[in-house]
């Protein structure tokens, strides 16, 4: 039980319920089943896209352009919708995955090839990548009219009474949790973001690593880019403008040190989960959603706060910065 | 007793090391100033507008509020920290001096409220990292939504207007013929952060802790105070151009300035100011900020839009990293 209880997901876990549990004394229909499956589906691209920046940080990375591939895959589709409606979902999706890897890989790139730290090659990258989403559709939108009704529907439709989005959230979930607990990759992730030099005397490649991390995250990236515009039936330069630092917050709330090697694919999901409950709850419950923001700021911080009293330790420190330098 | 007098003399230690007129011309900075010549010459070819005295004191408002804040966060990054919750502060600051003229305030409590409501963001910064010891890049993310959020519950969707005449000055004022208020601002501020960095011990002491905090701390640096320090300063440059832009604008919006924090970084690293800390010189980022005011203005008169122009910048950005580093590797022949 001790044990357990030294798991930090499971606190996240208690703040949710309780979380809930206070909500519901507001509005007592939020606990229900099927609101929180609605909460569930409507958090699902954060959920995904949490996973995808999840093992970037973790190897002390960072992708700043996640938001900025989402909006260039998800014009490149609906623009390919809107021209060839006969181009079937399933294989949009794989050319949205293709697209997106392609993005990724070229941040991955930059940093395994000429070692220019990610936050630069991703600030970077982050407005190119949105740029060219207005290059490649002249500023102009597109609109649900010109969406072919499986391009909208494909998501929307039931399957065992829940919607194929969250039935990809929990396949991403699925093949993520197989990947960080299973898998070599997994494991040299997470000795990377423990100790990179130790992780090159143990066979590691770290370099070629960092670079499959960000084709992993810009093929999540362009996932989420088709399932976003399909859900808010708009392509445009403005879409997920900005979204990037929610999809690290939801990561620094679940628990990922943004320092590498500290995290689970339990805790993004969860710290996803976690502000997906108060965007839903806000309007229900009577709170201005102008309140979000700054909830979720200080969820951030609080977040923050708690989890750096697990981690402190000076030695990784010290051992950190002559890296770096 | 021993005779001290006969102990052997001090070693000379140079002030700083050698730099023979070879290295300067490799230097970041010659490459900052090729890039700059060169995209002057191309504006000036391309649009027949360009080199006309008013245009080019226009072009100075595309970087003088964003380049206030890049000296401080030079400064920050430098020292291995970094705050992306600028943008915010200015948000926060202009909503307090909106509501401010609601209260009937004049411009001299205006301004006041603007530094002083930057001034106290970085200081809350600066406490959270120092004394709780934690990541400024996440701290920094949750202020960058707590103040904005603030921003975004005080105003919602309303706007703050009629601000005093006296206080366009700031945003729209002019020194002397074309050479504007914000633009005089910049320039000293540039002189003032380059004397702090580059002659004074303070400075040194940034990048001793850039370098190498552990040893720094053991060097009797209070590592801990500078950065705090530093985080206020950062602070203080948001409330100044929060200012300038509300001035210049001559509104409040709780959206104010967004995006502005990855353009000041973006500034910062261009200039050549290491990411990683303990690299870095206020002429670079002078010299980034007029590259960057160039490369937008310059699209803007060939009526380029805003969102293409970030491509410019972006490639800017990684092709000025990514030069010296394949120069070299093909220089060293691997």
């Amino acid at each position: 039980m001790k044990a357990f209880l030294k798991y930090r997901e499971i606190w996240l876990l208690a703040a949710i319920v309780v979380l809930i549990g206070l909500i519901s004394t507001r509005f007592p229909a939020f606990a229900d089943p099927g609101n929180l499956r609605q909460v569930f589906n409507d958090t699902s691209i954060l959920m995904i896209l949490a996973l995808g920046q999840m093992v970037v940080i973790l190897t002390r990375s960072i992708d700043l352009s996640m938001a900025s591939n989402l909006c260039f895959t998800g014009m490149v589709v609906a623009m390919l919708n809107a021209a060839h409606p006969a181009i079937p979902i399933p294989l949009l999706i794989v050319i949205a995955l293709v697209v997106g890897l392609v993005l990724g890989a070229i941040n991955g790139l930059l940093v395994w090839r000429l070692n220019i730290p990610s936050i630069v090659v991703t600030l970077g990258t982050l407005t190119i990548y949105r740029g060219a989403t207005f290059v490649i559709s002249g500023g102009a939108w597109v609109n649900a009219d010109k969406m072919s009704p499986d391009f909208i529907g494909f998501q929307r439709a039931a399957f065992l009474g829940i919607p194929v989005l969250s039935w990809i959230a929990i396949l991403v979930i699925a093949l993520f949790f197989i990947l960080m607990t299973r898998t070599a990759l997994g494991r040299s992730i997470y000795a990377i973001g423990v100790n990179p030099t130790a992780s090159v005397y143990a066979g590691i490649d770290v370099g070629r690593t960092k670079f499959i991390v960000f084709c992993i995250s810009g093929m999540i990236g362009g996932l989420s880019g088709y399932l976003w515009i399909s859900r808010y039936v708009i392509a445009s330069v403005e879409v997920a403008n900005g979204y990037e630092l929610n999809i690290i917050a939801a990561c620094v709330i679940g628990g990922i040190s943004i320092a590498g090697g500290i995290g689970s694919v339990g805790g993004a999901v969860l710290g996803a989960l976690f502000l997906g409950i108060i965007s839903n709850a806000l309007p229900v419950i009577n709170i201005s959603p102008f309140w979000q923001m700054a909830i979720s700021g200080s969820a951030i911080i609080l977040a923050v706060v708690l989890n750096a009293r697990g981690e402190r330790q000076q030695g990784r420190i010290i051992l950190r910065k002559m890296e770096a330098a | 007793m021993t005779d001290i007098t006969s102990t052997p003399a001090p070693r000379h230690i140079p002030d700083r090391l050698d730099r023979p007129f070879s290295s300067a011309i490799f230097s970041w900075e010659a490459l900052l100033v090729v890039v700059a010549v060169a995209i002057f010459a191309i504006n000036s070819f391309a649009s027949p507008y360009f080199l006309d005295p008013y245009s080019l004191s226009d072009l100075t408002f595309n970087f003088t509020e964003k380049g206030l804040i890049a000296f401080a966060m030079a400064l920050l990054i430098i020292s291995g920290e970094i705050d992306l919750s600028v943008a915010a502060i200015i948000a926060l600051a202009s909503t307090m001096m909106g509501m401010a003229v609601q209260a009937g305030a004049g411009t001299p409590v205006l301004v006041l409220i603007g530094i002083v409501v930057g001034l106290g963001c970085g200081a809350f910064n600066g406490l959270l990292v120092t004394r709780l010891g934690l990541p400024s890049i996440v701290v920094t993310i949750g202020t960058m939504s707590l103040f904005r959020g603030i921003a975004f519950i005080i105003l919602g969707d309303q706007a703050y207007k009629g601000y005093p005449e006296s206080f366009a000055f700031f945003g729209q004022g002019y020194v002397w013929w074309v050479v504007s208020f914000e633009l005089v601002l910049f320039l000293v501020a540039a002189v003032v952060y380059w004397f702090v960095l580059h002659r004074t011990s303070f400075g040194r002491r940034v990048f001793a802790i850039g370098n190498n905090p552990v040893a720094a701390q053991f060097s009797g640096v209070r590592v801990g105070r500078i950065k705090f320090t530093l985080f206020c300063l950062t602070g203080l440059m948001s409330g100044i151009a929060s200012v300038l832009i509300t001035s210049r604008l001559g509104s409040t919006r709780p959206s104010i300035a967004q995006g502005y924090e990855l353009e000041v970084i973006t500034m910062v690293v261009l200039g050549g100011v290491s990411i990683l800390g303990g690299a870095g010189s206020i002429l670079g980022v002078v010299l980034a900020a007029f590259i960057m005011g160039l490369v937008t203005f310059g699209l803007g008169l060939l009526n380029v839009p805003g969102i293409v122009m970030s491509i410019f910048i972006g490639l800017l950005l990684i092709i000025v990293i990514a030069l010296p580093i394949v120069w070299r590797r093909l220089r060293g022949g691997r």
